[in-house]
């Protein structure tokens, strides 16, 4: 079933020098699913999550010939109909839990306004909900964390109290934008945990932007590389490895790997045709209508 | 080249006090390139700080070139031998100077003559050419201004250099063209390198030997082939190489 249905998306900025499209022509349906978004910065993977979720300021543009969230427009609503849907039913979580939440609240203030915003109900049932949403993030003492200031709380545990509180109004969408970039490999692993039980266990959709290969290919179930604002090609996740874009290729093989030491990495030579290029691979959205 | 013994790094006083480094000793031969990894916390950074006279608060012997190091002073002759590449290349760069301010000013610091061709030379060396000249931070690409930071930091003629994350601000493909002009200006000038990064991969790639580092303390000196056949001596080693590895759906 598809949660989402992107069509033709583009996001255009005036600038002196004319008109600059940071995403031209992005489309791609959404299902129950882990779907991974790779491309290098500037490639525009974070503007096509934030056009989603109607975060682009003016002057930006956004156009689309669909932008769907279970069949109902979502393109360009008015604010105030976007706040409805917004935390709601699509949340994101950011890169770095330092700069999205506020040093000075506390952080069981901030997930019961958050939770309260959204769903309503008084202090003492939003504060149950969210000493639950701490506990399902494994957090081991929500009580405590609960009492605390951002400040007083690790770089992981800051993002897995940001996924707390982006979950607890029970999202049928969660954008995920580099969520673990900023964490140790350890942590990494938690906090992909979490996100991977929400997606089996609630049937939520996740779309994660990240520029680890990797991962992805590991984590997710189908992705789609971004080049210069297009998608130049989608393919199931675990034949990642075996990407046919010279781009895709490009970017895997200029990773150094422990297993395969070579005298020089191989770097990337960016070809003039990958702008404009069709992308590869068309047929796997036909062959998975709206995910795997 | 370097050799650290029984160093230990703390911060703040009593009651206060962290404890950020306890009893790291290693060495590293001239022309070695030798790596910190750990995670974050772990007390990477703060050996290369302390190596750089960033921090004052240790105690131990940091001995480079032969020369044991004072905690509080060093003299011209040290920057001279070592310098720092920072992680961030958008933040360690001044925005309203240009590269040719930046350049000059580190020459006529380190009391060069011949500034006028040295900056020429430079440029080059790290592979961008005399057209950068009189541009400024926000007209380069991330990886740009690192060559800018790394090319500020040959203009000592530096003989040890501190590579603090070199590359993790930077897309994967930028990240191989610096690893390699890295590299390469190791092999041309006969650097000696000390690189802390929290990626093994680029570790395994770059470095002949490392230590792992834990709360504070080195868990283990190895070299490459035991990071890369996967046969370290600690457990903690043995997660982190598991780690690292990527995620596997539980």
């Amino acid at each position: 079933m598809t949660l989402l249905s992107v069509q033709n998306l583009r996001v255009t900025f005036p600038t002196r020098q004319g008109a600059f499209e940071a995403v031209r022509g992005v489309s791609f349906d959404l299902g129950r699913e882990r779907l991974g978004v790779v491309g290098e910065s500037g490639s525009g993977k974070s503007m096509t999550g934030r056009a989603i979720l109607g975060l682009v300021r003016p002057p930006g543009r956004v156009t689309a010939d669909r932008m769907e969230l279970e069949g109902q427009s979502i393109l360009n609503l008015p604010e105030r109909r976007m706040r409805k849907i917004r935390g709601r039913r699509i949340s994101m979580v950011m890169q770095d839990p330092k700069f999205s939440l506020n040093p000075v609240m506390t952080i069981g203030d901030q997930i019961v306004e958050a939770y309260r915003l959204h769903a309503g109900g008084n202090r003492t049932a939003a504060r149950q909900k969210a000493l639950d949403m701490l506990a399902a993030v494994q957090i081991r003492d929500p009580e405590r964390v609960m009492g605390a200031y951002p400040h007083e709380v690790s770089g992981g545990m800051g993002q897995r109290i940001m996924i707390a509180m982006m979950l607890a109004p029970d999202p049928e969408i969660l954008i995920a934008d580099e969520p673990t970039s900023a964490l140790d490999v350890s942590v990494r692993t938690e906090v992909l945990n979490i996100m991977d039980r929400l997606v089996r266990d609630r049937g939520m959709g996740l779309i994660f932007i990240s520029h680890d290969l990797n991962l992805v290919a590991q984590f997710c179930d189908r992705v789609l590389i971004m080049y210069a604002g297009r998608i130049v090609e989608t393919l199931a996740a675990r034949d990642l490895h075996q990407a046919r874009h010279p781009y895709t290729q490009g970017l895997l093989n200029s990773l150094p790997r422990l297993d395969a030491p070579v005298d020089r990495l191989p770097v990337l030579e960016r070809q003039d045709a990958w702008r404009d290029g069709g992308m590869i691979s068309q047929s796997l959205e036909t062959e998975f209508p709206g995910g795997l | 080249m370097l050799t650290v013994d029984h160093l230990n790094v703390w911060f703040g006083h009593h009651p206060d006090r962290v404890d950020a480094v306890q009893d790291a000793s290693f060495s590293v031969a001239q022309g070695e390139s030798f790596g910190l990894v750990g995670e974050s916390g772990s007390g990477k950074s703060t050996i290369l700080r302390a190596i750089a006279g960033l921090i004052d608060t240790w105690s131990g012997t940091i001995t480079v070139a032969g020369q044991p190091l004072a905690a509080r002073k060093r003299d011209r002759a040290f920057y001279k031998t070592v310098q720092m590449v920072f992680q961030d290349p958008y933040a360690s760069l001044h925005p309203r100077h240009s590269v040719d301010a930046v350049l000059s000013e580190t020459l006529r610091l380190q009391g060069m003559d011949d500034i006028d061709r040295r900056i020429g030379r430079l440029l080059d060396d790290v592979g961008l050419g005399r057209g950068f000249r009189f541009r400024y931070p926000h007209q380069l690409s991330g990886g740009q201004r690192q060559r800018v930071a790394i090319a500020r930091a040959l203009a000592a003629e530096p003989r040890l250099l501190l590579l603090d994350e070199p590359t993790s601000a930077l897309d994967v493909s930028v990240q191989a063209e610096i690893l390699n002009l890295l590299a390469d200006l190791r092999a041309e000038h006969g650097l000696t390198y000390v690189m802390v990064s929290h990626d093994l991969a680029v570790v395994g790639h770059m470095c002949d030997r490392l230590a792992v580092m834990q709360g504070g303390r080195i868990v283990e000196v190895m070299d490459v082939q035991a990071l890369r056949g996967g046969t370290p001596q600690q457990d903690y080693t043995r997660q982190l190489i598991a780690a690292s590895q990527g995620y596997e759906r539980a």
